[in-house]
């Protein structure tokens, strides 16, 4: 399989007939059914094929619905797969899942959430991957062309701990009531972590983690690209001991979001890289409106947050993109 | 001896379509060649280049311009390119 190119770096599982059989048992959806036309090479890709692929990952039969969703959600021109895969850049997409099935197939959205140790975690977003590079065609090398690329192009697939959230979901802020099973996909690095040890008062901690975001893909891009913040326990304690909501975080966080682009200009500190001179004088917010995704997720313990930078945004590059996960 | 084991394709299983460039011009006089900015910083500054260089050794030169360099360049840009054009070169950046 190796030699084939079938693989990502890491041993496979071999698709036999049995496996791939028993992995499409747990979808009502045909195996010869498109679930989408696969970037690069846009060819249909089946049902079947995801299962293949999902098997070689070594995902369990019942995580094939999240990621046949994934799928769905990242070959739409919206999210841009093409590219997501072939921007010099190294993102990939970083799949976040809500509803019920995180629970039902055992995702982790606590201790080390964003690392290893969770089969789910670790194969849903490896099949995906697969899919894009078996059925696709797009391998390093090819039309991936990532200067250092990240693990997010390996695979990344997490679930928001929603259960001990005293916020509405990242999927209910994008429109889905509570008990929908949905995926939402991000064009996004890998993560960063943010430490704050010290504050002990949402204000504190809200200043503390815009300095941290302002610095997200670069210090000198403005509106361009997205973020996806991930609150710890301990650091959601701060907000929820103040009484804030999601929408009065979000509204306090982008207080401290507002960058003054004299200081970012090209040219300005020596500084080569920058904004044009067009820009001169202005107060932008460091995200466009809704470029700013948070969930809440990690171990009980840690005063901690993840900072994982986007790509280009919008119909200029990626839009982050969910979709229902149906069985 | 062990049976062995039969694996399912994970490939799409279909070939893509080869197709060969075209034979490089002799030389440039009297042909239209097309550059195409791919919309990044900085990827007119070796067009215009480029451009100066074309028309000095007698080519015509037609300027595109992908709408954003993170997707692939739009099938009637593709078209016009090759309708238009008896070359072309596409520009990366930064």
């Amino acid at each position: 399989m190796y030699d084939r190119g079938w693989s990502d770096g890491l041993p496979l599982v071999p698709p036999t007939r049995e496996r791939v059989l028993r992995m499409l048992d747990s979808t009502s959806r045909s195996g010869d059914e498109v679930v989408a036309l696969m970037p690069p090479n846009l060819v249909d890709c089946t049902v079947e094929k995801v299962a293949v692929n999902s098997v070689m990952a070594g995902c369990l039969p019942e995580y094939l619905p999240v990621v046949l969703a994934s799928l769905e959600a990242i070959c739409t021109d919206d999210f841009n797969m093409h590219g997501v895969l072939a921007t010099t850049m190294g993102v990939g997409p970083v799949l976040v899942v809500n509803g019920p099935i995180a629970t039902r197939i055992g995702m982790n959205s606590g201790v080390n959430v964003l690392g290893h140790g969770n089969r789910a975690n670790a194969t849903i977003g490896r099949a995906v991957q697969l899919v894009v590079r078996n059925v696709g065609g797009g391998a390093p090398g090819g039309v991936d062309r990532a200067t250092h690329g990240s693990m997010s192009k390996l695979g990344f697939c997490f679930a928001e701990d929603e259960e001990d959230s005293p916020w509405t979901t990242l999927a209910e802020d994008r429109g889905f009531d509570r008990s929908v099973d949905v995926v939402t996909a991000f064009c996004g690095e890998g993560p960063r972590i943010l430490v704050d040890q010290q504050s002990r008062s949402a204000e504190s901690l809200v200043r503390m983690l815009a300095e941290g975001l302002l610095a997200s893909v670069s210090p000198r891009t403005v509106m361009g690209m997205d973020g996806l913040l991930v609150l710890s326990p301990e650091h959601m304690a701060r907000f929820s001991d103040a009484g804030w909501n999601r929408p009065r975080f979000m509204e306090e966080l982008e207080k401290f979001l507002m960058v003054e682009t004299d200081g970012i200009l090209a040219g300005a500190g020596g500084i080569e890289e920058g904004l044009p001179p067009a820009l001169a004088g202005l107060t932008l917010p460091k995200f466009r409106p809704g470029g700013l995704l948070v969930v809440h997720a990690g171990g009980p313990a840690g005063l901690f947050s993840a900072i994982i930078g986007g790509w280009v945004n919008g119909q200029m590059g990626s839009e982050p993109t969910s979709r229902e996960i149906i069985r | 001896m062990t049976e062995p084991v039969t694996v399912l394709d994970p490939t799409s299983e279909a070939t893509p379509g080869q197709r060969s460039l075209n034979p490089r011009p002799a030389e440039l006089e009297g042909l239209t060649v097309g550059l195409l900015d791919i919309s990044k910083p900085k990827g007119a500054v070796f067009l215009d280049r480029l451009e100066e260089r074309l028309t000095a050794q007698g080519a015509m030169v037609r300027r595109y311009a992908k709408p954003t360099f993170t997707k692939p360049a739009p099938v009637d840009l593709r078209h016009e390119i090759a309708t238009q054009c008896d070359a072309v070169i596409e520009a990366l950046a930064d």
